[in-house]
């Protein structure tokens, strides 16, 4: 018999795997609308793109949402209202509870590097996914903060005359779609990579369906 | 619907196949249908998921509501004194792109010496202009950005009548709500009240200091630097205020109606 769990884990103190909730219902119901809202507007969006592409290349017609540019602007402007109020709700909740410091913080450069590189060795455990390692803190931090960029530039380009501030943080109208593509950029590698984890870890999708 | 996930279309082929089959089906008459226009997607048939593809009007006639509601979103957000940058000469974009629903060669032509703009609706003064009388009026000029609703931009210099002082001169109805345009390429469309009398909206008689050239709406558009390339109309012949909501050529079809900076 082990003195040292015996000290760690009073007996009393632990009863037999009690199921806990690690996320609760709000951050589920949140996410989930926030995947609507980013598959929706990022389908829309690469429709939108077609019509004037920035760069030199397009999005397979397959791949997008709306059928037409009119089509692909009545699914954005509509969805974006999902994102965003989704959004604040998710903001909100995270500050009011406390859970934004309580699961994202603290957040050490070192702990992500070393988390980083044991991820890469395929050494990162996954057996308490009740807390986040460092580089999930940073990314899904990133995630947050792609997101906030992606609506705060869309407004710079939706109403570019209203929000001057806006329009001159973002470098103009012409390089706020610039930043507009970039952080749909962003979030669409941070989904790439987050359903690949997701892959490798199922009990995590099963833990953002039911809390547990 | 079931809740969507991450990756792309879940559905075995023989399901894409059968919803592509449907959908050929729905789209068989050739009419306007919204956003199944050019062909639905996959990524729309996904997306629709577990509801009959057949439901897609009533889809439709949602993002149709929702879009009407950004209209009054929009209007409660325009600031009627802020106005559109402006830039120096030389950023004038040249050539300054043609833009229309048909190529260039097919721009209307119109007879400066015959054209009156017909004048209607709630309005005092209903007597037709012509482009001398127009000329007379005391002009006004911006170099602005145009920006079209694909996205892509270009800075241009216009000149002509301050649109308000116009409608003040013709005795509008200040306090309806639409000014509505017909034009010579069977074109119409038509804008909000506070729009027309924001002070950067130009009753366009020039382009870089000629003669409104065909192509750029010969012989007269409305330049609009808060509004998207759509909401300008080109080649005017007649404008009417009213209360009635008069829509627009791309505006039915789905092009948001505010469609303004």
């Amino acid at each position: 018999m082990s003195t040292a769990a015996a000290t760690a884990e009073p007996v009393l103190a632990s009863p037999p795997r009690r199921p806990v909730t690690v996320q609760p219902a709000w951050v589920r119901l949140t996410h989930w609308l926030n995947v609507l809202g980013v598959l929706v507007l990022m389908t829309s969006g690469w429709r939108i793109y077609n019509a004037s592409p920035i760069f030199d290349f397009k999005f397979p017609k397959d791949l997008t949402l709306g059928g037409w540019l009119g089509g692909a602007l009545l699914w954005h402007f509509a969805a974006m209202w999902l994102l965003a109020a989704n959004g604040l709700v998710y903001l909100a909740l995270n500050l009011l509870t406390g859970r934004l410091r309580r699961r994202f913080f603290p957040l050490r450069p070192r702990e992500v590097l070393g988390d980083f590189v044991a991820a890469l060795r395929g050494r990162l455990a996954h057996d308490d996914l009740a807390h986040y390692n460092a580089v999930q803190k940073l990314a899904y931090l990133g995630a947050v903060a792609l997101l906030v960029v992606v609506v705060l530039s869309g407004l710079a380009v939706w109403k570019s005359v209203q929000l001057p501030l806006l329009r001159e943080l973002m470098g103009g109208f012409d390089n706020a779609r610039v930043v507009h593509f970039l952080a749909m950029a962003g979030i669409a590698f941070f989904v790439l990579v987050h359903v690949v984890m997701v892959a490798l870890v199922p009990r995590s999708l099963l833990l953002m369906i039911r809390g547990r | 619907m079931p809740t969507p996930r991450h990756a792309a279309p879940t559905l075995s082929p023989r399901d894409q196949h059968e919803l592509l089959k449907e959908a050929r089906r729905v789209l068989a008459p050739p009419q306007r249908r919204l956003f199944l226009r050019g062909g639905m997607t996959l990524g729309g048939l996904a997306l629709l998921g577990g509801c009959s593809i057949t439901n897609s009007d009533e889809a439709e006639h949602l993002l149709m509501k929702i879009s009407r509601w950004n209209d009054s979103v929009q209007g409660w957000l325009f600031d009627p004194t802020r106005l559109a940058p402006t830039y120096p000469a030389s950023m004038i974009t040249r050539p300054f792109p043609f833009n229309a629903y048909y190529s260039e060669d097919e721009a209307p032509e119109v007879d400066g010496d015959s054209y009156r703009l017909g004048v209607g609706g709630l309005v005092q003064r209903k007597e037709p202009w012509t482009l001398a009388q127009l000329g007379a009026l005391p002009q006004q000029e911006q170099i602005t950005r145009h920006i079209c609703v694909e996205g892509w931009s270009a800075i241009g210099r216009w000149g002509g009548v301050p649109f308000a002082d116009f409608l003040r001169r013709i005795g509008a109805d200040t306090t309806a709500r639409y000014v509505g345009f017909k034009c010579a390429d069977k074109y119409y469309t038509s804008i909000d009240m506070p729009t027309a009398l924001h002070p950067q909206t130009l009753l366009v008689l020039q382009y870089d200091g000629q003669t409104l050239p065909r192509s750029y709406g010969f012989p007269m558009k409305l330049r609009m630097p808060t509004k998207l390339g759509y909401k300008n109309p080109k080649h005017i012949v007649e404008l009417y205020v009213t209360n009635d909501y008069p829509g627009g050529y791309w505006e039915d079809q789905g092009y948001n109606w505010f469609g303004g900076s």
